[in-house]
Protein backbone atom coordinates (compact mmCIF):
# COMPACT_ATOMS: atom_id res chain seq x y z
CA UNK A 1 0.00 0.00 0.00
CA UNK A 2 1.37 3.28 -1.24
CA UNK A 3 1.59 5.40 1.87
CA UNK A 4 0.50 8.54 0.17
CA UNK A 5 -3.02 7.09 -0.80
CA UNK A 6 -3.69 7.16 3.29
CA UNK A 7 -4.85 10.50 3.15
CA UNK A 8 -7.77 9.31 0.63
CA UNK A 9 -8.90 7.11 3.03
CA UNK A 10 -11.99 7.23 5.40
CA UNK A 11 -12.20 4.48 8.13
CA UNK A 12 -11.32 1.27 7.41
CA UNK A 13 -10.46 -0.25 4.23
CA UNK A 14 -8.93 -3.41 3.78
CA UNK A 15 -4.92 -3.01 2.30
CA UNK A 16 -6.24 -4.19 -1.60
CA UNK A 17 -9.28 -1.76 -1.47
CA UNK A 18 -7.02 1.70 -0.92
CA UNK A 19 -5.82 2.03 -4.53
CA UNK A 20 -8.61 1.30 -7.47
CA UNK A 21 -7.68 -1.12 -10.04
CA UNK A 22 -10.05 0.04 -12.28
CA UNK A 23 -9.79 3.54 -13.72
CA UNK A 24 -11.20 5.99 -15.84
CA UNK A 25 -10.21 3.53 -19.02
CA UNK A 26 -12.85 1.06 -17.44
CA UNK A 27 -15.51 3.58 -17.51
CA UNK A 28 -14.90 4.12 -20.88
CA UNK A 29 -15.50 0.31 -21.90
CA UNK A 30 -18.43 0.47 -21.23
CA UNK A 31 -19.30 3.41 -22.63
CA UNK A 32 -17.86 2.79 -26.07
CA UNK A 33 -19.50 -0.69 -26.09
CA UNK A 34 -22.75 0.93 -25.14
CA UNK A 35 -23.04 3.77 -27.79
CA UNK A 36 -22.17 0.59 -30.35
CA UNK A 37 -25.01 -1.82 -29.16
CA UNK A 38 -27.58 1.03 -29.24
CA UNK A 39 -26.56 2.24 -32.72
CA UNK A 40 -26.53 -0.90 -33.88
CA UNK A 41 -30.13 -1.65 -32.16
CA UNK A 42 -31.67 2.18 -33.61
CA UNK A 43 -30.13 0.83 -37.37
CA UNK A 44 -32.12 -2.64 -36.82
CA UNK A 45 -35.45 -0.61 -36.44
CA UNK A 46 -34.98 0.23 -40.07
CA UNK A 47 -34.13 -2.98 -41.16
CA UNK A 48 -36.22 -5.33 -39.28
CA UNK A 49 -39.33 -3.26 -38.04
CA UNK A 50 -39.32 -1.25 -41.14
CA UNK A 51 -39.71 2.40 -39.52
CA UNK A 52 -39.26 4.37 -42.67
CA UNK A 53 -38.68 8.03 -40.55
CA UNK A 54 -35.71 7.22 -38.69
CA UNK A 55 -34.56 5.82 -42.77
CA UNK A 56 -32.04 8.27 -43.24
CA UNK A 57 -29.85 7.14 -40.73
CA UNK A 58 -29.74 3.70 -41.11
CA UNK A 59 -26.27 3.91 -42.39
CA UNK A 60 -24.99 6.19 -40.83
CA UNK A 61 -26.07 4.27 -37.16
CA UNK A 62 -24.04 1.32 -38.82
CA UNK A 63 -20.71 2.92 -39.59
CA UNK A 64 -21.36 4.86 -35.80
CA UNK A 65 -21.34 1.54 -34.71
CA UNK A 66 -18.52 0.32 -36.47
CA UNK A 67 -16.57 3.40 -35.25
CA UNK A 68 -17.05 3.06 -31.61
CA UNK A 69 -16.65 -0.83 -31.68
CA UNK A 70 -12.98 -0.34 -33.17
CA UNK A 71 -12.16 1.94 -30.41
CA UNK A 72 -14.18 -0.38 -27.60
CA UNK A 73 -11.22 -2.81 -26.89
CA UNK A 74 -8.27 -0.18 -26.74
CA UNK A 75 -8.81 1.35 -23.29
CA UNK A 76 -8.74 -2.52 -21.93
CA UNK A 77 -5.43 -3.12 -23.74
CA UNK A 78 -4.40 0.33 -22.25
CA UNK A 79 -5.44 -0.73 -19.39
CA UNK A 80 -3.94 -4.64 -19.53
CA UNK A 81 -0.50 -2.69 -20.31
CA UNK A 82 1.76 -5.57 -21.39
CA UNK A 83 1.11 -5.65 -25.00
CA UNK A 84 3.46 -8.26 -26.14
CA UNK A 85 0.57 -10.43 -24.44
CA UNK A 86 -2.62 -8.22 -24.05
CA UNK A 87 -3.72 -9.47 -27.02
CA UNK A 88 -4.07 -13.17 -26.01
CA UNK A 89 -7.24 -11.84 -24.55
CA UNK A 90 -8.72 -12.21 -28.41
CA UNK A 91 -7.28 -15.73 -28.96
CA UNK A 92 -7.32 -17.73 -25.44
CA UNK A 93 -11.36 -16.71 -25.17
CA UNK A 94 -12.73 -19.49 -22.43
CA UNK A 95 -16.12 -19.99 -20.79
CA UNK A 96 -14.86 -20.60 -17.39
CA UNK A 97 -15.26 -16.51 -16.84
CA UNK A 98 -17.56 -13.62 -18.56
CA UNK A 99 -14.65 -11.40 -18.48
CA UNK A 100 -12.35 -14.10 -20.42
CA UNK A 101 -15.77 -14.38 -22.77
CA UNK A 102 -14.67 -10.94 -24.46
CA UNK A 103 -12.54 -12.65 -27.16
CA UNK A 104 -15.73 -14.97 -28.27
CA UNK A 105 -18.22 -11.65 -28.12
CA UNK A 106 -16.21 -9.35 -29.72
CA UNK A 107 -14.95 -11.28 -32.84
CA UNK A 108 -18.21 -12.33 -33.65
CA UNK A 109 -20.20 -8.92 -33.20
CA UNK A 110 -17.44 -6.90 -35.32
CA UNK A 111 -16.99 -9.60 -37.91
CA UNK A 112 -20.16 -11.62 -38.26
CA UNK A 113 -22.45 -8.99 -37.78
CA UNK A 114 -21.65 -5.34 -38.26
CA UNK A 115 -18.88 -5.81 -40.92
CA UNK A 116 -20.98 -7.79 -42.89
CA UNK A 117 -23.99 -5.99 -42.48
CA UNK A 118 -22.25 -2.75 -43.67
CA UNK A 119 -20.67 -4.87 -46.56
CA UNK A 120 -24.16 -6.10 -47.94
CA UNK A 121 -25.81 -2.91 -47.72
CA UNK A 122 -22.81 -0.76 -49.36
CA UNK A 123 -21.96 -3.13 -51.97
CA UNK A 124 -24.15 -1.49 -54.38
CA UNK A 125 -22.64 1.52 -53.76
CA UNK A 126 -19.12 0.22 -53.54
CA UNK A 127 -19.45 -0.97 -56.99
CA UNK A 128 -21.10 1.75 -58.59
CA UNK A 129 -18.08 4.40 -57.06
CA UNK A 130 -15.73 1.84 -58.32
CA UNK A 131 -16.73 1.96 -61.94
CA UNK A 132 -16.57 5.79 -61.45
CA UNK A 133 -13.72 6.97 -59.12
CA UNK A 134 -10.20 6.48 -60.77
CA UNK A 135 -6.92 6.00 -59.25
CA UNK A 136 -6.38 4.79 -55.98
CA UNK A 137 -9.96 4.99 -55.22
CA UNK A 138 -10.72 2.91 -58.09
CA UNK A 139 -8.60 0.24 -56.31
CA UNK A 140 -9.72 0.80 -52.60
CA UNK A 141 -13.74 0.26 -54.49
CA UNK A 142 -12.61 -2.21 -56.11
CA UNK A 143 -10.46 -4.34 -53.08
CA UNK A 144 -13.63 -3.43 -51.06
CA UNK A 145 -16.20 -5.19 -53.40
CA UNK A 146 -13.60 -8.26 -53.69
CA UNK A 147 -13.37 -7.73 -57.05
CA UNK A 148 -17.03 -8.49 -57.69
CA UNK A 149 -18.90 -5.81 -60.43
CA UNK A 150 -22.44 -7.50 -60.53
CA UNK A 151 -24.89 -5.56 -58.70
CA UNK A 152 -27.83 -7.72 -60.89
CA UNK A 153 -30.99 -7.30 -59.40
CA UNK A 154 -31.00 -10.89 -58.60
CA UNK A 155 -27.75 -10.37 -56.80
CA UNK A 156 -29.04 -7.48 -54.78
CA UNK A 157 -32.15 -9.33 -53.66
CA UNK A 158 -30.15 -12.03 -52.44
CA UNK A 159 -28.06 -9.21 -50.60
CA UNK A 160 -30.63 -7.80 -49.33
CA UNK A 161 -32.48 -11.14 -47.79
CA UNK A 162 -28.82 -11.89 -46.16
CA UNK A 163 -28.55 -8.65 -44.75
CA UNK A 164 -31.95 -8.73 -42.81
CA UNK A 165 -30.97 -12.20 -41.52
CA UNK A 166 -27.68 -10.66 -40.08
CA UNK A 167 -29.84 -7.57 -38.86
CA UNK A 168 -32.09 -10.47 -37.11
CA UNK A 169 -29.07 -12.37 -35.91
CA UNK A 170 -27.73 -8.95 -34.83
CA UNK A 171 -30.27 -7.97 -32.41
CA UNK A 172 -29.89 -10.72 -30.09
CA UNK A 173 -26.03 -9.92 -30.77
CA UNK A 174 -26.54 -6.76 -29.96
CA UNK A 175 -28.68 -7.38 -26.69
CA UNK A 176 -25.69 -9.96 -25.87
CA UNK A 177 -22.92 -7.96 -26.17
CA UNK A 178 -23.95 -4.98 -23.76
CA UNK A 179 -25.90 -7.51 -21.62
CA UNK A 180 -22.58 -8.93 -21.39
CA UNK A 181 -20.45 -6.13 -20.45
CA UNK A 182 -23.28 -5.51 -17.57
CA UNK A 183 -23.20 -9.09 -16.40
CA UNK A 184 -19.55 -8.38 -15.97
CA UNK A 185 -20.44 -6.26 -13.25
CA UNK A 186 -23.84 -7.74 -12.03
CA UNK A 187 -22.35 -11.50 -11.19
CA UNK A 188 -19.61 -9.97 -8.96
CA UNK A 189 -21.46 -10.88 -5.67
CA UNK A 190 -18.63 -9.65 -3.29
CA UNK A 191 -19.87 -6.06 -4.51
CA UNK A 192 -23.18 -5.06 -3.11
CA UNK A 193 -23.01 -1.62 -5.44
CA UNK A 194 -22.62 -4.36 -8.24
CA UNK A 195 -24.28 -6.90 -8.16
CA UNK A 196 -27.70 -7.38 -8.84
CA UNK A 197 -29.55 -9.03 -11.41
CA UNK A 198 -31.22 -6.37 -12.99
CA UNK A 199 -27.24 -5.24 -13.90
CA UNK A 200 -27.39 -6.62 -17.65
CA UNK A 201 -30.79 -4.96 -18.16
CA UNK A 202 -30.17 -1.48 -17.08
CA UNK A 203 -26.83 -1.89 -19.00
CA UNK A 204 -28.90 -2.88 -21.67
CA UNK A 205 -30.98 -0.25 -21.75
CA UNK A 206 -29.15 2.80 -21.02
CA UNK A 207 -26.63 1.52 -23.94
CA UNK A 208 -29.99 1.87 -26.07
CA UNK A 209 -30.59 5.49 -24.66
CA UNK A 210 -27.26 6.69 -25.50
CA UNK A 211 -26.70 4.67 -28.71
CA UNK A 212 -29.95 6.84 -29.82
CA UNK A 213 -28.84 9.68 -28.79
CA UNK A 214 -25.01 9.44 -30.39
CA UNK A 215 -26.85 8.74 -33.64
CA UNK A 216 -29.48 11.56 -33.64
CA UNK A 217 -26.21 14.17 -32.58
CA UNK A 218 -23.99 12.85 -35.21
CA UNK A 219 -27.12 12.70 -38.15
CA UNK A 220 -27.37 16.63 -37.30
CA UNK A 221 -23.56 17.14 -36.86
CA UNK A 222 -22.99 15.67 -40.64
CA UNK A 223 -26.08 17.20 -42.13
CA UNK A 224 -24.67 20.67 -40.95
CA UNK A 225 -21.09 19.86 -41.54
CA UNK A 226 -22.27 18.67 -44.98
CA UNK A 227 -24.87 21.61 -45.72
CA UNK A 228 -27.43 19.32 -45.96
CA UNK A 229 -31.51 20.15 -44.46
CA UNK A 230 -31.83 17.91 -41.65
CA UNK A 231 -35.20 15.56 -42.24
CA UNK A 232 -37.14 16.69 -39.10
CA UNK A 233 -40.03 13.56 -39.07
CA UNK A 234 -36.65 11.28 -39.08
CA UNK A 235 -35.27 13.29 -36.06
CA UNK A 236 -38.69 13.86 -34.18
CA UNK A 237 -38.86 10.03 -34.57
CA UNK A 238 -35.74 9.22 -33.34
CA UNK A 239 -36.40 11.85 -30.47
CA UNK A 240 -39.49 10.01 -29.25
CA UNK A 241 -37.64 6.38 -29.74
CA UNK A 242 -34.59 8.23 -26.96
CA UNK A 243 -37.51 9.11 -24.68
CA UNK A 244 -39.34 5.97 -24.60
CA UNK A 245 -35.98 3.89 -24.33
CA UNK A 246 -34.88 6.63 -21.49
CA UNK A 247 -38.65 6.10 -19.41
CA UNK A 248 -37.90 2.47 -19.44
CA UNK A 249 -34.33 3.16 -18.48
CA UNK A 250 -35.45 5.26 -15.96
CA UNK A 251 -38.06 2.97 -14.64
CA UNK A 252 -35.18 -0.27 -14.41
CA UNK A 253 -32.66 2.00 -12.05
CA UNK A 254 -35.53 3.46 -10.28
CA UNK A 255 -36.82 0.12 -9.46
CA UNK A 256 -33.40 -0.84 -8.43
CA UNK A 257 -33.27 1.73 -6.05
CA UNK A 258 -36.13 1.69 -5.04
CA UNK A 259 -35.96 -2.43 -3.70
CA UNK A 260 -32.25 -1.11 -2.25
CA UNK A 261 -33.61 1.03 -0.60
CA UNK A 262 -36.46 -1.00 0.83
CA UNK A 263 -34.52 -4.20 1.27
CA UNK A 264 -31.46 -1.99 3.05
CA UNK A 265 -29.70 -5.04 3.78
CA UNK A 266 -25.95 -4.95 5.44
CA UNK A 267 -24.55 -3.29 3.09
CA UNK A 268 -27.01 -0.56 2.62
CA UNK A 269 -26.10 2.23 5.04
CA UNK A 270 -22.77 2.40 3.45
CA UNK A 271 -23.98 2.63 -0.03
CA UNK A 272 -26.50 5.60 1.03
CA UNK A 273 -23.75 7.18 2.71
CA UNK A 274 -21.55 6.94 -0.33
CA UNK A 275 -24.30 7.82 -2.49
CA UNK A 276 -25.21 11.14 0.09
CA UNK A 277 -21.48 12.46 -0.14
CA UNK A 278 -18.53 11.20 -2.46
CA UNK A 279 -20.85 10.20 -5.54
CA UNK A 280 -23.80 12.93 -4.60
CA UNK A 281 -22.63 15.25 -7.61
CA UNK A 282 -21.87 12.39 -10.08
CA UNK A 283 -24.72 10.62 -9.02
CA UNK A 284 -27.46 12.46 -7.64
CA UNK A 285 -26.47 15.96 -9.87
CA UNK A 286 -24.99 14.71 -12.91
CA UNK A 287 -26.31 11.26 -14.05
CA UNK A 288 -29.86 11.68 -12.25
CA UNK A 289 -31.26 15.38 -12.48
CA UNK A 290 -29.21 16.68 -15.10
CA UNK A 291 -28.35 13.55 -17.10
CA UNK A 292 -31.99 11.55 -16.75
CA UNK A 293 -34.39 13.76 -15.76
CA UNK A 294 -34.02 17.21 -17.57
CA UNK A 295 -33.43 15.48 -21.25
CA UNK A 296 -36.37 13.08 -20.46
CA UNK A 297 -38.51 15.96 -19.48
CA UNK A 298 -37.27 17.76 -22.60
CA UNK A 299 -38.06 15.28 -25.05
CA UNK A 300 -41.61 14.84 -22.92
CA UNK A 301 -42.19 19.16 -23.17
CA UNK A 302 -41.71 18.12 -27.08
CA UNK A 303 -44.28 15.82 -27.38
CA UNK A 304 -47.42 17.87 -25.79
CA UNK A 305 -46.01 21.17 -27.22
CA UNK A 306 -45.61 22.16 -30.72
CA UNK A 307 -42.52 24.01 -31.14
CA UNK A 308 -40.88 25.61 -34.28
CA UNK A 309 -38.42 23.39 -35.98
CA UNK A 310 -35.48 25.45 -34.90
CA UNK A 311 -36.54 25.07 -31.28
CA UNK A 312 -36.87 20.94 -31.66
CA UNK A 313 -33.03 21.20 -33.10
CA UNK A 314 -32.03 23.09 -30.22
CA UNK A 315 -33.39 20.84 -27.88
CA UNK A 316 -32.35 17.56 -29.25
CA UNK A 317 -29.09 18.81 -29.26
CA UNK A 318 -28.95 19.54 -25.89
CA UNK A 319 -31.61 16.63 -24.95
CA UNK A 320 -29.06 14.60 -26.64
CA UNK A 321 -25.81 16.00 -25.11
CA UNK A 322 -26.96 15.62 -21.56
CA UNK A 323 -28.53 11.97 -22.15
CA UNK A 324 -24.69 11.36 -22.71
CA UNK A 325 -23.35 13.31 -20.49
CA UNK A 326 -26.20 11.27 -17.87
CA UNK A 327 -25.20 7.96 -19.63
CA UNK A 328 -21.43 8.22 -19.24
CA UNK A 329 -22.11 9.28 -15.30
CA UNK A 330 -23.65 6.30 -15.03
CA UNK A 331 -21.02 3.75 -16.11
CA UNK A 332 -18.76 5.86 -14.16
CA UNK A 333 -20.79 5.34 -11.06
CA UNK A 334 -21.12 1.80 -11.73
CA UNK A 335 -17.41 1.40 -12.02
CA UNK A 336 -15.54 3.86 -9.94
CA UNK A 337 -18.26 4.05 -7.13
CA UNK A 338 -18.16 0.46 -6.96
CA UNK A 339 -14.57 0.67 -5.56
CA UNK A 340 -14.76 3.37 -3.68
CA UNK A 341 -16.33 1.45 -0.27
CA UNK A 342 -14.89 -1.50 1.75
CA UNK A 343 -16.19 -4.41 2.08
CA UNK A 344 -16.42 -3.80 5.67
CA UNK A 345 -18.91 -1.39 5.21
CA UNK A 346 -16.92 1.03 7.85
CA UNK A 347 -14.41 3.22 5.15
CA UNK A 348 -14.32 4.49 1.72
CA UNK A 349 -11.29 5.31 -0.41
CA UNK A 350 -11.00 8.25 -2.63
CA UNK A 351 -10.40 7.50 -6.73
CA UNK A 352 -7.38 10.58 -7.86
CA UNK A 353 -7.10 10.74 -11.62
CA UNK A 354 -4.17 11.06 -13.46
CA UNK A 355 -3.26 12.74 -16.41
CA UNK A 356 -0.79 12.14 -18.66
CA UNK A 357 -0.59 8.33 -17.76
CA UNK A 358 -1.35 5.64 -19.14
CA UNK A 359 -4.74 5.44 -17.64
CA UNK A 360 -5.21 8.58 -16.91
CA UNK A 361 -7.61 11.74 -18.16
CA UNK A 362 -5.28 12.34 -21.26
CA UNK A 363 -5.43 9.03 -23.01
CA UNK A 364 -9.52 8.56 -22.05
CA UNK A 365 -10.17 11.92 -23.94
CA UNK A 366 -7.95 10.69 -27.07
CA UNK A 367 -9.54 7.40 -26.88
CA UNK A 368 -13.08 9.36 -26.96
CA UNK A 369 -11.88 11.41 -29.66
CA UNK A 370 -10.49 8.57 -32.39
CA UNK A 371 -13.98 7.15 -32.85
CA UNK A 372 -14.90 10.43 -34.35
CA UNK A 373 -12.16 10.28 -36.41
CA UNK A 374 -12.74 6.90 -37.44
CA UNK A 375 -16.27 7.78 -38.26
CA UNK A 376 -14.89 11.02 -40.36
CA UNK A 377 -12.99 8.49 -42.32
CA UNK A 378 -15.71 6.14 -42.86
CA UNK A 379 -18.17 8.79 -44.00
CA UNK A 380 -15.93 9.53 -46.83
CA UNK A 381 -15.19 6.48 -47.82
CA UNK A 382 -18.55 4.91 -47.36
CA UNK A 383 -20.91 8.20 -47.98
CA UNK A 384 -24.55 7.72 -45.83
CA UNK A 385 -27.10 9.95 -47.44
CA UNK A 386 -29.30 9.01 -50.36
CA UNK A 387 -28.39 12.38 -52.02
CA UNK A 388 -24.34 11.59 -52.25
CA UNK A 389 -25.48 8.34 -53.73
CA UNK A 390 -27.96 10.03 -56.49
CA UNK A 391 -24.89 12.17 -57.39
CA UNK A 392 -22.47 9.13 -57.92
CA UNK B 1 -20.49 -20.06 -64.11
CA UNK B 2 -24.12 -20.80 -64.04
CA UNK B 3 -26.69 -17.48 -63.42
CA UNK B 4 -27.54 -18.69 -60.12
CA UNK B 5 -24.38 -19.34 -58.64
CA UNK B 6 -23.11 -16.04 -60.79
CA UNK B 7 -25.20 -13.97 -58.36
CA UNK B 8 -23.44 -15.53 -55.47
CA UNK B 9 -20.18 -14.70 -55.97
CA UNK B 10 -19.65 -11.98 -53.89
CA UNK B 11 -20.36 -13.70 -50.78
CA UNK B 12 -18.60 -16.79 -51.78
CA UNK B 13 -15.66 -14.75 -52.07
CA UNK B 14 -16.60 -13.07 -48.35
CA UNK B 15 -16.64 -16.54 -47.51
CA UNK B 16 -13.51 -17.29 -48.20
CA UNK B 17 -11.91 -14.00 -47.18
CA UNK B 18 -13.78 -15.46 -43.80
CA UNK B 19 -12.25 -19.02 -44.08
CA UNK B 20 -8.80 -17.19 -44.64
CA UNK B 21 -9.34 -14.80 -41.68
CA UNK B 22 -10.22 -18.12 -39.19
CA UNK B 23 -7.35 -19.61 -40.52
CA UNK B 24 -4.94 -16.26 -40.02
CA UNK B 25 -6.88 -16.37 -36.49
CA UNK B 26 -5.41 -19.96 -35.86
CA UNK B 27 -2.10 -19.54 -36.88
CA UNK B 28 -2.06 -16.58 -34.58
CA UNK B 29 -3.37 -18.14 -32.28
CA UNK B 30 -0.70 -21.01 -32.31
CA UNK B 31 2.22 -18.75 -32.60
CA UNK B 32 1.13 -16.04 -29.61
CA UNK B 33 -0.69 -18.31 -27.08
CA UNK B 34 2.39 -19.41 -25.32
CA UNK B 35 3.52 -23.21 -25.10
CA UNK B 36 2.02 -25.31 -22.16
CA UNK B 37 -0.89 -22.55 -22.02
CA UNK B 38 -4.01 -24.64 -20.62
CA UNK B 39 -1.87 -27.35 -19.60
CA UNK B 40 -3.11 -27.35 -16.17
CA UNK B 41 -5.62 -24.67 -16.70
CA UNK B 42 -6.17 -20.99 -17.86
CA UNK B 43 -2.97 -19.79 -17.89
CA UNK B 44 0.48 -20.73 -18.98
CA UNK B 45 2.30 -23.72 -17.10
CA UNK B 46 4.99 -22.65 -17.61
CA UNK B 47 4.33 -19.85 -15.21
CA UNK B 48 4.96 -21.97 -12.07
CA UNK B 49 8.28 -22.66 -13.38
CA UNK B 50 9.62 -19.25 -13.42
CA UNK B 51 7.89 -18.29 -9.74
CA UNK B 52 9.49 -21.47 -8.30
CA UNK B 53 13.06 -19.90 -9.76
CA UNK B 54 12.54 -16.64 -8.21
CA UNK B 55 14.61 -16.36 -5.13
CA UNK B 56 12.52 -16.12 -1.93
CA UNK B 57 12.51 -12.72 -0.09
CA UNK B 58 11.60 -13.85 3.15
CA UNK B 59 13.77 -16.34 5.51
CA UNK B 60 11.20 -17.29 7.69
CA UNK B 61 11.55 -16.97 11.48
CA UNK B 62 12.94 -20.64 11.57
CA UNK B 63 15.97 -19.07 10.20
CA UNK B 64 16.12 -15.74 12.33
CA UNK B 65 15.90 -17.33 15.74
CA UNK B 66 18.82 -20.02 14.98
CA UNK B 67 21.06 -16.81 15.78
CA UNK B 68 18.85 -14.20 17.88
CA UNK B 69 18.26 -16.28 20.68
CA UNK B 70 17.54 -13.41 22.89
CA UNK B 71 14.73 -12.24 20.59
CA UNK B 72 13.55 -15.83 20.42
CA UNK B 73 13.58 -16.14 24.54
CA UNK B 74 11.80 -12.68 25.09
CA UNK B 75 9.04 -13.69 22.24
CA UNK B 76 8.47 -17.47 23.03
CA UNK B 77 4.99 -17.89 24.57
CA UNK B 78 3.74 -13.97 24.46
CA UNK B 79 0.99 -12.39 22.58
CA UNK B 80 3.46 -12.02 19.77
CA UNK B 81 4.59 -15.63 19.55
CA UNK B 82 2.05 -15.14 16.35
CA UNK B 83 3.85 -12.51 14.84
CA UNK B 84 6.49 -13.51 12.35
CA UNK B 85 9.76 -11.42 12.81
CA UNK B 86 9.89 -10.11 8.71
CA UNK B 87 6.15 -8.77 9.75
CA UNK B 88 7.91 -5.85 11.13
CA UNK B 89 11.98 -6.03 10.24
CA UNK B 90 11.11 -6.63 6.42
CA UNK B 91 12.41 -9.48 4.09
CA UNK B 92 15.49 -10.81 5.17
CA UNK B 93 16.26 -14.14 3.11
CA UNK B 94 19.39 -12.22 2.03
CA UNK B 95 20.62 -11.89 5.46
CA UNK B 96 19.47 -15.01 6.24
CA UNK B 97 21.87 -16.57 3.84
CA UNK B 98 24.74 -14.06 4.47
CA UNK B 99 24.52 -12.19 8.35
CA UNK B 100 26.72 -9.33 7.37
CA UNK B 101 25.62 -9.13 3.53
CA UNK B 102 22.63 -6.85 4.74
CA UNK B 103 20.86 -5.84 8.23
CA UNK B 104 17.76 -6.03 9.28
CA UNK B 105 15.63 -3.10 8.70
CA UNK B 106 14.60 -0.93 12.31
CA UNK B 107 11.20 -0.03 12.03
CA UNK B 108 10.62 3.46 13.67
CA UNK B 109 9.45 2.85 17.65
CA UNK B 110 7.43 5.80 17.13
CA UNK B 111 5.14 4.10 14.07
CA UNK B 112 5.00 0.45 13.68
CA UNK B 113 2.81 -0.88 16.58
CA UNK B 114 0.16 1.73 15.29
CA UNK B 115 0.22 -0.38 11.96
CA UNK B 116 -1.83 -2.75 14.01
CA UNK B 117 -3.04 -1.29 17.43
CA UNK B 118 -4.35 1.94 15.98
CA UNK B 119 -8.07 2.12 16.92
CA UNK B 120 -10.26 0.97 14.70
CA UNK B 121 -14.14 0.06 15.16
CA UNK B 122 -13.22 -2.40 12.97
CA UNK B 123 -11.56 -4.61 15.10
CA UNK B 124 -12.04 -7.24 17.89
CA UNK B 125 -12.62 -5.50 21.29
CA UNK B 126 -10.59 -7.67 22.77
CA UNK B 127 -7.47 -7.13 20.80
CA UNK B 128 -5.37 -4.16 21.91
CA UNK B 129 -5.81 -0.73 20.38
CA UNK B 130 -4.19 2.40 21.15
CA UNK B 131 -5.87 5.88 20.68
CA UNK B 132 -2.86 8.16 20.24
CA UNK B 133 -4.99 10.62 21.33
CA UNK B 134 -5.52 9.14 24.82
CA UNK B 135 -2.30 7.37 25.25
CA UNK B 136 0.89 8.65 23.08
CA UNK B 137 3.28 11.14 24.37
CA UNK B 138 5.12 11.22 21.24
CA UNK B 139 8.09 8.84 21.96
CA UNK B 140 8.96 5.74 21.00
CA UNK B 141 6.31 2.41 22.48
CA UNK B 142 9.56 0.83 23.15
CA UNK B 143 10.42 3.01 25.90
CA UNK B 144 7.70 1.72 27.87
CA UNK B 145 6.81 -2.01 26.27
CA UNK B 146 9.06 -4.52 24.76
CA UNK B 147 8.35 -5.22 21.00
CA UNK B 148 8.89 -8.95 21.43
CA UNK B 149 7.10 -9.38 24.56
CA UNK B 150 4.58 -6.77 24.72
CA UNK B 151 2.61 -8.75 27.78
CA UNK B 152 5.41 -9.46 29.95
CA UNK B 153 6.06 -6.09 32.78
CA UNK B 154 6.42 -2.86 30.94
CA UNK B 155 9.74 -1.82 30.55
CA UNK B 156 10.59 0.98 33.63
Amino acid sequence: MEEGLLHAVQGFMYPNEVELQWSILIVLYPFTTGLVAGAFILASLERVFNVQAVKPTYRLALLSALAFLLVAPLPLQLHLGHPERSLEMYLTPHTSSAMAMFGFIYLWYLMGVLVLEIWLDYRKDMVLLARSETGWKKTLYRVLTLGVDNISEESLRIDDKLGRFITIVGIPSAFLLHGYVGFIFGSVKANPWWSTPVMPIVFLFSAIVSGIALVLLMYMLVCFLKGISIDMPCVDTIARYLMYAFLIDFSLEMLDLIHRIYEADESFKSLDFMAHTQLYTSQIIVQIIFGTIVPISMLAFIQVVKLSEAARKGIYVLAGLLTLMGIFAMRWNVVIGGQLFSKSFLGYTTYKMAFATKEGLLPAILLMILPFGILWVLVKVLPPFEEEKAAV
Amino acid sequence: MNRFLKDKEHLVRMAALFAVGVVLFLILKAVLVPKGFGVYGHYRAGALADNRVRAPRFAGRSACIECHTDERDAWKGGKHAGVGCEACHGALAKHAEDPSASNAFKPDPKTICFTCHLTNAAKPRKFPQIDPKNHFDGGACNGCHSPHAPDKEPKK
